[in-house]
């Protein structure tokens, strides 16, 4: 019990500080921004899990198993003595891990749940407020001045633009600006950011959280730009991020995108990629893509183990 | 007939069009009268009721449940509503004044203006 409690309070520090630090850094991740929100779900994932099983061992360590050392305590939790071999250290990693426990998951229904209520209330205002853009009845035209793109997702989603946008763009480049924010759409983006601002949200001290949910919303916009050169070529986009400064990226309802997202060093890392040209060329080798991945699936591996072996699954 | 989300749509239109609180009457009337050469268009006043309510309770119209029988009047402007849903996708903005001032950056002295005062009215509100 010991060592799992060890081997996961390891993985649990490293994932917390040292490796979402360097992967931050990391050039990268910009030539393949898919895998590297892959790889941001795996630490994300596999540092709680690990913070929480690392508890959980440290707590359960005077019986043979997590399930044994509940039966155990079980009966003192109503009334008696703290069963002999159990200390206050026990007791207090056992309380500690279904608190952390809790409050993931309180927050990241919280979260959800504010999403959704935002989600409503702008496909209400949407719907009466906006008219479609002629030919295109899935984008919506907002009348006002200040040029802004954002997307409306849901089982109906809407992407909308203001004329002040409309105006301010060529054809081909409002067509970049649509095939943006319809990739934000099909991809689910709202999803992934969504769990980062429920973590960020739960522990909004930790600089590491904020590093995350930022890295996680320029790859998200580093993906919908891909896919709006898919649609229309790098020029077009390029020359539209260009004219509205984040006019294209303030979408992604319903995350914290406009400025969060789009403050100057993201919006250079956006444009150096277009500028970047071949895509082909740019975009990170295969082997390099099948490594990362490979480190991301046995980050969720090592926990998922540990807690197998915990419940007395696996022998250890 | 016109799906009630259309119909939602006409009927504030009705109301912002006008500063007075109509009845659903009043406002069936005028909504059978623009689609007069269109009888499949016709609505009763019970369809009106129910879009009134549906819009009572998204906050886009106000009831005054004092005279009989009740009337309706929009609770606020199409443009304070427009303000409402660019401060709700800025605000998600960390950083707002950054944002704005990238937006005011892109935007005619006129427009810049108009900007201007919906944000101070915003702040204020």
């Amino acid at each position: 019990m010991l060592t799992l409690a060890a081997v996961l309070g390891a993985l649990a520090l490293a994932l917390a500080w040292p490796v979402p630090v360097a992967l931050a850094r990391a050039a990268w991740p910009s030539r393949a921004p898919a895998v590297a929100l892959a790889l941001w779900e795996a630490i994300a994932l596999a540092g709680g899990l690990s913070m929480i099983g690392c508890l959980l061992a440290l707590g359960a360590a005077p019986a043979p198993s997590l399930p044994m050392a509940l039966a155990e305590l079980a009966p003192a939790l109503a009334s008696g003595p703290i069963p002999a071999g159990y200390g206050v250290l026990h007791i207090a990693s056992l309380t500690l891990a279904a608190a952390v426990a809790v409050l993931l998951m309180l927050n990241l229904a919280l979260t959800a749940v504010r999403a959704e209520r935002e989600r409503r209330r702008q496909h209400q205002l949407v719907d009466l407020l906006s008219d479609p853009l002629p030919g295109d009845p899935r984008t919506r035209v907002l009348a006002h001045p200040v040029p802004l793109a954002y997307c409306v997702p849901g089982f109906r989603t809407a992407t909308v633009l203001t004329d002040g946008l409309v105006r301010a763009l060529e054809p081909d480049e409002l067509d970049a600006v649509i095939a943006h924010e319809r990739t934000h759409l099909e991809q689910l983006h709202q999803l992934v950011r969504l769990a980062f601002r429920a973590w960020h949200s739960a522990i909004p001290w930790f600089p590491i959280a904020n590093r995350a949910e930022r890295a996680v919303i320029t790859l998200t916009e580093m993906l919908a730009d891909d896919g709006a050169r898919r649609a229309v070529g790098s020029p077009a986009l390029a020359r539209a991020i260009e004219r509205v400064g984040d006019a294209g990226e303030s979408g992604a309802y319903p995350d914290a995108p406009a400025s969060a997202a789009s403050d100057a060093a993201m919006l250079t890392a956006r444009m150096t990629r277009l500028g970047g040209g071949d895509t082909v060329d740019a975009s990170l080798p295969r082997s390099a893509r099948v490594a990362v991945l490979s480190a991301a699936a046995a980050l969720i591996a090592v926990p998922v183990l540990a807690y197998a072996a915990m419940l007395g699954i696996v022998p250890r | 007939m016109a799906n009630l989300g259309e119909l939602e749509r006409s009927v504030m239109e009705q109301l912002w069009a006008t500063d007075a609180a109509l009845t659903a009457n009043e406002l069936r009337d005028a909504l059978g009268l623009r689609d007069a050469a269109d009888r499949e268009r016709a609505v009763a006043t019970t369809t009106v009721l129910t879009v009134l309510s549906r819009l009572e309770r998204k906050g886009f119209v106000a009831r005054s449940r004092d005279v009989r029988p009740h009337r309706y009047r929009a609770l606020l402007s199409r443009e304070e509503h427009t303000a409402e849903l660019m401060h709700e996708v800025l605000d998600r903005a960390s950083d707002r004044d950054a944002a704005l001032a990238r937006f005011v950056g892109t935007a005619t002295a006129g427009e810049a203006a108009t900007l201007r005062r919906l944000l101070d009215e915003l702040t204020r509100g």
